[in-house]
C-alpha cells in the first residue's frame, strides 16, 4: 500500500478572462455589459466552449507537480492571485483541471469558506443538517455528532432560531463547527482563520491540530504565517500560478517572505500586478526609511520610521485617500492611517489633480514592538470606490535594541512597545 | 461514513483529469448523494413558505384560484361539461400535473444559479440541485391532490349534480402517469437549468415559455379538439400525454388515447436522456461559468 495522499502532476488550469466571477459596479457598466453580452455570448457559444482568442486566456495555474504523503500537514502560501485557491478548487473537485492530473487517495473535505450553503431562513439546527449533508456527511453521522457540533459552536440557546438573526460571530462559529466535525481523510482548508475573533481563531487552530494529530492529511492555505508555521511541516510557495519553492515550512516561509518584494524596505509595482479597476490610480512604490533617510528592511523601534507611498493619477479623483494598514505576522491589524485623516488636509485635498504624488508619514519612535510586520496599502474614496488594495505590500522587521525594558531579555507581549512615562511614588 | 472509510484501507483513489468528449452519465454519484437530494428538497419546502402569513395554505390557494379563473373564462369555450364532466373537475384534473410541471420548471431552471455560492466552493453532484427542485414540487402536487379529492366529493354529493366519481382499474395506472410527468419535468428542467448557467436569458424566457406551453397542452380544452392530422405532432409535447393520461385514469370518460400517450412518453424519455447528457457535459464548467 502506498502512503501518498495527494499526487499532482503537471497540473494546469486556464481561465478565460471575463469568466472569473466579476461584479458589475455601476449601472453604466451593467448597461454596457448588458448590451455587449448577447454578441459576446453568441461568439463564445459558437466557438464551442473551447479556446477563444489567445489573449482572452490566462493560466491561473501551470506545471504544478507535487506529492503529499499521508498524514502530513501541508502548507500552501502565495500572494493574492498566485493560484492557491484554484489549486484547492481542483483538488476538492469543484472545478476541472485544464491539463495534467491529480490523484486523491481518500475522501476530501473542504473548508473553503465557512457558511457556504447556510440558509438564512433556516434555524441553526436545520442548517447543521443541511450544511453537513452538503459537505458530504450522512444523516446518521450528523445525528451522532450533533451535540458535539452544538457544543463547539456555543450557540445552544439559539439553536432553534433562524440563523439570519445570529450575530456574525455566532454564524461563523456554527458554520465552522459543522465543517470541523467532518472527518475526511484529506482536509483542505482555505483562509478560514481570516475571520472571527482571537478566541474563535484559537479554537479553530486547536481543532485543526487535532485533525492533524489524528493522522489525517491537511492542506492548509493561509496568509497567516504564524498559523502556517505552527501547523504545517512542509510548505509550497506558489507565485503567479507556478510552484516556485517547496521545503520544510521554516525555510519555505522564509523564502516566501524574502521573495516577491522588489527590494528590501521597498516595494515597486509592475504593471501586471495592478488590476484594471485601479485606474486612474497607479501605485508606484512603497518605501520605508530609517531616521537617516536610508531605505531599509530592518528598522529600529527607538527611531521614527518614515513611510512613503508614491503613486500616479492619470485623472483627478474626488475624495481620494491613500493610506496604510499595519499588520502583524499573524495578520492582526495594528493600525490604519490615511493621508487625509487630518481635517485641514482633508478639506484642502477634496479633489486630487492628475500627477505623481508621494504621501509621507512618520511612525513615531517607540511605537512598535520587535518582530515582523506587514504594510498594506489602500487607495480609496470613502463609500465610492476602492481603487487599489494590496494587503501584503511590504514586510519589514523591527529591531528593539535599546527599547524600554530591554534590560530583561524576554519577549514582550503585543505589537506595541511604547515608552510610557512611569512615575513611582512611595506612599 | 467517514470513520468506516478511515478504517478501510487503502481508500478509494480519485483521478482528476481534464475530460474530453462526452461525459459519462455516472448516475451512481447521484445515488451516493441521495440523502443530499432529500436535504435540498426539504430545504426548498421549508424555506418556501417561511415568513408568509398564510404559510403552506398557498399550496392550496394557488391551484384553486387558477381553477376558478379558468372555469370562469374557458368553460364557455370548451362547453360547460366536456366529456360529460363538470368543467372545474375537467380543468383541475389537468392542472394537477401541469402545476407540478410549471412550478418545478421555474424553480429548477433557476436552481443552479440560485445556489451558485455552493457550486463555486464545494463539490457535490450538481444533478442533486435540479432533481431536488423537481421533487419539492411533489409536495405541492400532494396538497393539490387533496384539494382535488375535496372537489370530487363536492360534485359527487352536491344535490342536483349528475357527476359520480368512478373508482375503476384505470386509477391503478395513475402512478405511471405521475412518473411520466416527473420524467418530462426533470428532462426539461435539466436542459433549462444547465443553459441558465451560461445564458441567463433563460430566466427571462421561462415565464412566457411556460405560458405558451400552457396553451399547447390540453388543459383548458380537450386534446380531441385538435384535428386528427396534427395529433402526432401535438403529442410530441410530453405534457399532452401526461394530461390525457391523468384524465383517462381519473375521469374514465373516454378510451385510453394510447397512441398519443406513447408518443408523449417517447418524447419525455428522449428529453430526459438528452437533458442528462447536456447537463453532464455542461457540469464541468459550471463552477467557472456560473
Amino acid at each position: 500500500m502506498n502512503d501518498i495522499a495527494v499526487r499532482v502532476e503537471d497540473l494546469g488550469k486556464r481561465y478565460r478572462i471575463g469568466t472569473a466571477p466579476e461584479r458589475y459596479k455601476t449601472l453604466r457598466d451593467t448597461i454596457i455589459a448588458g448590451a455587449r453580452a448577447p454578441i459576446e455570448r453568441l461568439r463564445r457559444g459558437s466557438s464551442g466552449m473551447k479556446k477563444a482568442a489567445g489573449t482572452d486566456l490566462i493560466w491561473a495555474l501551470r506545471n504544478i507537480t507535487f506529492e503529499v504523503p499521508r498524514g502530513k500537514v501541508f502548507g500552501i502560501v502565495g500572494r493574492n492571485g498566485a493560484g492557491k485557491s484554484t489549486l484547492l478548487k481542483i483538488l476538492s473537485r469543484v472545478t476541472e483541471p485544464t491539463e495534467g492530473s491529480a490523484e486523491i487517495h481518500g475522501r476530501v473535505g473542504s473548508l473553503l469558506e465557512v457558511g457556504t450553503g447556510f440558509h438564512p431562513e433556516l434555524t441553526g439546527r436545520e442548517n447543521i443538517y443541511l450544511n453537513g449533508a452538503i459537505l458530504g456527511m450522512k444523516r446518521l453521522e450528523i445525528e451522532r455528532k450533533f451535540d458535539e457540533i452544538v457544543a463547539f459552536s456555543e450557540v445552544e440557546q439559539f439553536i432553534d432560531t433562524p440563523v439570519k438573526r445570529y450575530s456574525s460571530g455566532m454564524y461563523l462559529r456554527l458554520a465552522f463547527a459543522v465543517a470541523a466535525h467532518l472527518e475526511p481523510e484529506i482536509l483542505v482548508v482555505d483562509e478560514v482563520l481570516a475571520v472571527g475573533d482571537a478566541e474563535f481563531q484559537r479554537k479553530c487552530m486547536g481543532k485543526m491540530s487535532d485533525v492533524a494529530q489524528a493522522g489525517r492529511t491537511v492542506l492548509f492555505v493561509s496568509h497567516n504565517m504564524s498559523a502556517v508555521l505552527r501547523l504545517t511541516e512542509e510548505t509550497l510557495v506558489l507565485d503567479k500560478g507556478r510552484l516556485v519553492y517547496r521545503a520544510p515550512t521554516m525555510q519555505a516561509v522564509d523564502f516566501y517572505m524574502a521573495s516577491g518584494f522588489t527590494g528590501a524596505g521597498e516595494r515597486l509595482w509592475t504593471p501586471g500586478e495592478i488590476p484594471a479597476e485601479a485606474a486612474p490610480f497607479t501605485p508606484q512604490a512603497l518605501r520605508l526609511r530609517d531616521a537617516r533617510g536610508q531605505v531599509s528592511e530592518t528598522l529600529r523601534s527607538t527611531e521614527p520610521i518614515h513611510v512613503e507611498v508614491e503613486y500616479h493619477l492619470s485623472q483627478a479623483i474626488t475624495g481620494l485617500r491613500v493610506g496604510i494598514y499595519l499588520l502583524t505576522m499573524r495578520g492582526e491589524y495594528v493600525f490604519t492611517s490615511f493621508d487625509t485623516d487630518d481635517l485641514q488636509q482633508f478639506e484642502q485635498m477634496g479633489i486630487r489633480q492628475p500627477g505623481t504624488y508621494i504621501s509621507r508619514c512618520i511612525i513615531p519612535a517607540n511605537t512598535l514592538n520587535e518582530g515582523r510586520y506587514f504594510l498594506a496599502v489602500n487607495a480609496s474614496a470613502f463609500r465610492v470606490k476602492r481603487y487599489f488594495w494590496d494587503d501584503h505590500a511590504l514586510a519589514f522587521t523591527v529591531d528593539a535594541t535599546g527599547a524600554p525594558g530591554k534590560q530583561w531579555p524576554e519577549p514582550r507581549m503585543g505589537p506595541m512597545r511604547p515608552a510610557l512615562d512611569w512615575k513611582v511614588e512611595r506612599l | 461514513m467517514a470513520t468506516d472509510q478511515l478504517s478501510k484501507s487503502p481508500p478509494e483513489v480519485l483521478y482528476l483529469r481534464p475530460t474530453h468528449g462526452l461525459a459519462a452519465l455516472n448516475l451512481r454519484d447521484l445515488w451516493v448523494y441521495r440523502e443530499l437530494v432529500l436535504f435540498f428538497t426539504w430545504r426548498d419546502i421549508l424555506v418556501r413558505y417561511k415568513q408568509t402569513v398564510l404559510g403552506a395554505a398557498w399550496a392550496v390557494i394557488q391551484p384553486v384560484i387558477q381553477m376558478v379563473v379558468f372555469t370562469f373564462i374557458f368553460s364557455r369555450v370548451a362547453g360547460s361539461s366536456p366529456e360529460g364532466v363538470p368543467y372545474p373537475i375537467f380543468n383541475y384534473t389537468a392542472l394537477l400535473p401541469w402545476g407540478l410541471f410549471s412550478k418545478a420548471l421555474n424553480d429548477a431552471g433557476r436552481s443552479l444559479v440560485t445556489n451558485r455560492n455552493m457550486i463555486t466552493k464545494i463539490y457535490f453532484p450538481r444533478l442533486t440541485i435540479p432533481v431536488s427542485s423537481v421533487l419539492a414540487g411533489l409536495v405541492d402536487f400532494g396538497i393539490a391532490s387533496l384539494v382535488y379529492i375535496v372537489i370530487i366529493l363536492y360534485y359527487s354529493f352536491a344535490p342536483g349534480s349528475t357527476y359520480r366519481f368512478v373508482i375503476g382499474p384505470a386509477l391503478l395506472a395513475l402512478p405511471l402517469f405521475l412518473i411520466l410527468a416527473l420524467v418530462a419535468t426533470l428532462g426539461v428542467s435539466l436542459w433549462f437549468s444547465a443553459m441558465n448557467v451560461i445564458y441567463r436569458d433563460v430566466g427571462h424566457i421561462l415565464p412566457f415559455l411556460t405560458q405558451i406551453w400552457f396553451f399547447v397542452t390540453p388543459i383548458v380544452y380537450s386534446s380531441s379538439e385538435v384535428s386528427n392530422k396534427w395529433q402526432i405532432l401535438y403529442a410530441l409535447n410530453p405534457l399532452t400525454g401526461v394530461v390525457e393520461g391523468f384524465r383517462w385514469s381519473l375521469l374514465g370518460t373516454h378510451s385510453l388515447p394510447w397512441q398519443l400517450i406513447l408518443v408523449s412518453a417517447g418524447a419525455a424519455v428522449v428529453i430526459l436522456i438528452t437533458g442528462l447528457i447536456y447537463f453532464r457535459n455542461m457540469e464541468r464548467t459550471f463552477a467557472d461559468e456560473i
